[in-house]
């Protein structure tokens, strides 16, 4: 039995490289087939559920492989409801969460939690183990146990693995169990005590500095240890000029090295920190223009693979305080189709269907996640996009638990209007009926 | 005029006209604490509070001065002291300060941005007395009013820092507000200790003291601190004073007519000798005479639009 047909004139699946009318026959959380002309409401079956999209954008759902969902040990920022939620209104059908929790994510008990309390939430929760034991940097976590628990790659993300014995060692290890090492990348030394990228603003301001140097130091041993090993390495959250050309030189040498890119590391510079807002605080720190402008490049020709957000819910009265008390991080779940779009696509940096690659196809080619597009049998995760819409960024519209977003009050080009996760409609907007 | 935004946080941000402004009224508070009553009545039923969560001796006297010196109120707190302690947060102390009805407040912390983030949490005009390596304007002033006052203008004057500019709030104030008047300012330090493309401000940057000394009016010396050391900036404060020590024999670079500043609190025998802190050509001293007159200048200039004081006549010093 159908209960949900999604058609438009504007499918874009990359997974199976095509563009045009289409029409998902959905049965309860399944694709139960996908043809390539629109559907008509007259001669489809009553009883079940019509989503005529129009000239919008019917893709695969979307996938935000770094988000950090905070539960267990901050649910005052975010739960895994909550945090999928905000996955939801942002066209997310399903996210990877960071291990630096409470506890940290180093045992299959900490994954069968998280994915027990995922079970009833809006998108599917993907789980990323440590590479050490509460990222200390020092001893591996289980990590074969971990990946019979279900963990899809392991990184000590907030944190650099700064011994490159032990970095080589989880290469090795993970490579052994076919999952990815997500690498954190930044000298803890040279960014000790910063919080801003160093450079003439930094200078003016008089905030502690974290070079661009720490990022590409570590990006440069990563990738050297990915070609020594021949395990995969991807770069989380690159930001600087030097780790895209390091990214792209890899790349052309066949080392096997993928990237991420976050929409505030594309869309904002280091200028606007004249404003003292602590939401623009993060690790590692909004760059200079040419760092903008090389994340640009890369993003167009591949160098970065995808498109991530981030995620970082912080608390109020964690963020509202003096600049150098301020923890990292932004939210980005529900900005982040919209930056893409606006900053992007509109800009005419990527086409959308370079976009959705980053955020469909790649992701789940990296770590290797049970998506493959609009196929008979294929889950049922759809995201619909208006590309034109316009909107104004408001936080106390966010569904995420928490406020700490510095585009507050942006006008944005283009949005997740209605995303279907297990066959089910988990969020729309009004336009979508 | 008035300083424009209502508040002193920064002197980067200021038009040459406004710092000119502030000099000249400085001028004619210095004449008033030279008198024998060295009182006005221009802060009268204003409420000034100073909240210092550094140690400070010297700029926490002074701004307490100047207020009480304009008949302003004024209450001062120190974070070893109070609620901090307890852990109330800034947001927190500010709002129940205010609520006490207060008119203005004088910030110095630790972290840069401290008063820019006060002046979003609260309706007092907010003085930036520090904010960690960001800027400590009344202090860029006070150095830019005892040059002014001693050559009778600031335009084509050489001015030299020395020293950690690296972590140093008063560098950043007297290089903009030196530039904003036409000075040419130089910087001079280790390597290690002169941040990232601070050439970008319009200064020329030195890290052979002798050279950076030649020619030069104004040696403007900053206090080095022995964590500095700690941190691995250079090996040893007695290599410092090798390198960067202001003593007699190099004075002998400098222009005719030279003088010799530091902000303090000096290190004698580190950055400065004692002969050349207390020689004819140093004005340290003075700097802090006119500290106290630069101050109410500020206060002064900050309050000046309040209506109510304007009815009383009691706002021209």
């Amino acid at each position: 039995m159908i209960d949900l047909i999604v058609t438009g004139d504007n499918v874009i699946d990359r997974y199976n490289d095509y563009s045009g009318a289409g029409a998902l026959y959905i049965s309860d959380d399944k694709i139960e087939s996908f043809e390539k002309q629109k559907a008509d409401p007259d001669s489809v079956d009553k009883n079940a559920r019509f989503i005529d999209a129009g000239d919008k954008i019917i893709s695969p759902g979307l996938v935000d492989m770094h988000v950090h969902l905070r539960e267990p040990g901050r649910e005052d920022e975010e739960t895994i409801i909550t945090g999928c939620e905000a996955a939801s209104a942002g066209g997310f059908t399903a996210v990877c969460c960071m291990p630096n929790t409470r506890p940290v994510i180093d045992s299959q008990e900490v994954v069968r939690f998280i994915l027990s309390r995922s079970r009833f939430s809006s998108a599917r929760v993907f789980v990323i183990g440590s590479i050490s034991r509460d990222l200390d940097g020092k001893q591996l976590s289980e990590i074969g146990d971990m990946v019979d628990a279900g963990i899809v790659a392991i990184t000590d993300d907030g944190k650099s693995v700064m011994n490159a014995q032990l970095m080589r060692n989880g290469m090795e290890y993970a490579g052994m169990f076919g999952i990815p090492v997500i690498s954190h990348a930044e000298d803890m030394n040279l960014s000790k005590n910063g919080k801003v990228n160093e450079g003439y603003i930094s200078t003016v301001l008089g905030i502690k500095g974290i070079p661009s140097i720490a990022e590409d130091i570590i990006v440069a041993r990563d990738i050297y240890l990915s070609k020594f090993t021949n395990t995969p390495i991807h770069i989380a959250h690159i930001s600087t000029k030097g780790s895209v050309n390091l990214v792209r030189e890899a790349k052309e040498e066949g080392i096997i090295v993928t990237a991420e890119a976050t929409p505030h590391h594309f869309s904002l510079t280091d200028e606007l920190l004249r404003s003292f807002d602590t939401n623009l605080i993060v690790n590692p720190p909004i760059r200079t223009q040419a760092d903008v402008d090389a994340l640009h490049e890369g993003l167009k020709d591949g160098t970065i693979d995808c498109v991530a957000s981030d995620h970082a819910p912080h608390s109020p009265e964690e963020k509202d305080v003096e600049f150098n008390q301020a923890p990292f991080g932004m939210l980005g779940l529900e900005t982040s189709v919209g930056l893409s779009l606006t900053y992007l696509v509109h800009k005419g940096v990527l086409t959308i269907e370079g976009l959705l690659e980053k955020m469909t196809v790649n992701p789940t080619r990296i770590l290797k996640l049970p998506y493959n597009g609009f196929q008979a049998g294929s889950l049922a995760d759809v995201t619909i996009i208006d590309p034109d819409l316009e909107w104004i960024v408001d936080a106390s519209k966010f569904r995420s638990k928490s406020r700490n977003s510095p585009y507050v009050g942006y006008k944005l080009r283009g949005k997740a209007v209605c995303t279907i996760c297990n066959g089910k409609v988990v969020y729309s907007e009004n336009s979508m009926g | 005029m008035g300083i424009r935004g209502g508040h002193l946080l920064d002197l980067e941000s200021l038009t040459a006209e406004e710092i000119i402004s502030i000099l000249d009224a400085a001028r004619s508070f210095r004449e008033v604490i030279d008198r024998d009553i060295k009182k006005v009545p221009t802060l009268r039923g204003i409420t000034v509070v100073n909240l210092f969560y550094e140690p400070s001796t010297r700029t926490r006297i002074s701004f307490e001065l100047a207020e009480k010196r304009l008949s302003a109120d004024s209450l001062s707190f120190s974070s070893v002291t109070s609620s901090v302690q307890k852990g109330e947060s800034l947001k927190d102390t500010i709002q129940n300060i205010e609520a006490m009805r207060t008119d203005m407040v004088v910030l110095r912390h630790s972290s840069p941005g401290a008063a820019n983030f006060l002046t979003r949490c609260c309706d007092s005009k907010v003085i930036n007395a520090g904010d960690g390596a960001h800027e400590h304007p009344t202090q860029g002033l006070l150095d830019i009013f005892t040059m002014r006052e001693r050559y009778g203008r600031v335009k084509d004057l050489r001015v030299l820092i020395v020293g950690d500019i690296k972590h140093s709030r008063v560098a950043r104030s007297n290089i903009w507000g030196l530039k904003k008047l036409g000075a040419q300012v130089a910087i001079c330090g280790p390597s290690t200790l002169l941040p990232y493309e601070i050439e970008k401000t319009g200064v020329e940057v030195f890290s052979n003291l002798d050279k950076a000394l030649e020619g030069v009016d104004v040696v403007n010396i900053l206090r080095i601190q022995r964590e500095r050391q700690d941190a691995g900036y250079f090996p040893t404060l007695r290599e410092y004073t090798l390198l960067y020590g202001i003593d007699a024999t190099r004075l002998k670079r400098l222009n005719p007519g030279f003088t010799i500043m530091h902000p303090g609190p000096m290190n004698r025998g580190v950055e400065i000798t004692v002969d050349v802190a207390e020689s004819s050509d140093s004005v340290i001293l003075e700097q802090v005479t006119n500290g106290v007159a630069v101050r109410m200048a500020v206060l002064y200039l900050l309050m000046a639009k309040e209506p109510i004081a304007d009815k009383e006549g009691v706002l021209t010093p």
